[in-house]
């Protein structure tokens, strides 16, 4: 295969990830509802550890867009 | 390269220019050219000056402007009261410094000024300045750490009621975790921004190029794409808001470990 076509393979293959990402924040914010719902009243004092498990979780999908870019524009 | 073939080059808007004929200008053998990012961070410095000058008034009942600033001032009391405890309200100043530069830079370089003939650029979306944010943010934890708590701040390596078998194995881990920190915290930012302004991009070549190819793509490519974009534009809007909160919450986190241990 062609250098210039594996990369772009590898490129699009990376985008895997942002999909498994977007599963990843879904599950997050899914669940804080889910139980914030069922208590309201406790909801707010989460609200901080909502957010790092959101980034915990979204930056593992920007990592897959990490490595598209540097298989695009570096590699 | 295959990304240069596309008529809207999606990568343009990162690139760093030097403004006003500055190209040449040298500090001890550097080039200290006043580039565009430059001209932005003096830009979100002035606004952001601008805008707490106006709450800084001080009166008892509270105009709209004060009020706003207020909140956000409270917003980052609270998290560090939350985060850190009654220590926490020594970091107020960084950390309101920090949220607001990143949240005003992230949104000055969303604003539409293109149509006027101002590119607003993000110098968010660059890892030397979110790079530089989060290494500011690291030396503060090493440093506090080490003031309050001297080598016993090693101590964060191994925590509580580790079984001591499991503790060669669980200290490189958690050093390892302690490294990337910085890492991660100016990764985070910076992808963020760029992957929102790529996107945003590469749907405007979507609409641009389908109105070129004629009235039947426009209304099938191009409308969509662009009503896409409004969307996507309301998100990054959100994004840049979370972006900044996240930066600030994660600092005050790793100041947390500093100060507290655990």
């Amino acid at each position: 295969m062609e250098m210039e076509a594996a990369k772009l393979i590898g490129a699009g293959l990376a985008a895997i990830g942002a999909g498994m990402a977007a599963i990843g924040v879904g599950n997050v914010f899914g669940s804080f509802l889910e139980s914030a719902l069922r208590n309201p009243g406790a909801a707010d004092g989460q609200q901080g550890r909502l957010f790092i498990g959101f980034a915990a979780a979204e930056l593992l999908g920007l990592l897959a867009f990490v490595v598209a870019m540097i298989l695009i524009f570096v590699a | 390269m295959a990304a240069e073939q596309a008529k809207v080059d999606p990568m343009y808007q990162f690139t760093i220019q030097a403004l006003g004929g500055s190209d040449n200008w040298e500090l001890a053998g550097y080039n200290i050219a006043f580039t565009n990012s430059a001209m932005w961070m003096l830009i979100t410095t002035v606004v952001l000056f601008l805008f707490v000058l106006g709450g800084m008034k001080r009166e008892l009942v509270p105009g709209r402007w004060q009020m706003m600033v207020e909140t956000f001032t409270g917003f980052i009391d609270n998290m560090l009261e939350a985060n850190i405890g009654k220590a926490g309200r020594k970091y107020v100043p960084y950390v309101f410094s920090l949220f607001m530069f990143i949240l005003f830079a992230n949104l000055l370089g969303l604003l539409p000024l293109g149509i006027a003939g101002i590119h607003p650029f993000t110098f968010t979306s660059h890892f030397t300045v979110t790079g530089v944010l989060a290494i500011i943010s690291f030396s503060i934890v090493l440093i506090v750490g080490f003031w309050r708590h001297g080598l016993h701040f090693f101590s964060l390596f191994v925590p509580h009621g580790t079984p001591l078998p499991m503790v060669p194995v669980i200290a490189p881990i958690e050093f390892i975790s302690f490294m990337v920190r910085p890492f991660s915290l100016g990764l985070r930012l910076f992808v963020a921004m760029m992957a929102g302004h790529v996107l945003l991009e590469v749907l405007s070549s979507f609409v641009i190029d389908g109105t070129n190819a004629g009235a039947g793509f426009g209304l099938l490519v191009g409308l969509p794409s662009f009503i896409l974009m409004i969307g996507i534009c309301a998100l990054e809007l959100l994004v840049a808001g979370i972006q900044a909160y996240v930066f600030a919450l994660l600092t005050s986190l790793y100041i947390n470990d500093a100060e507290n241990l655990h």
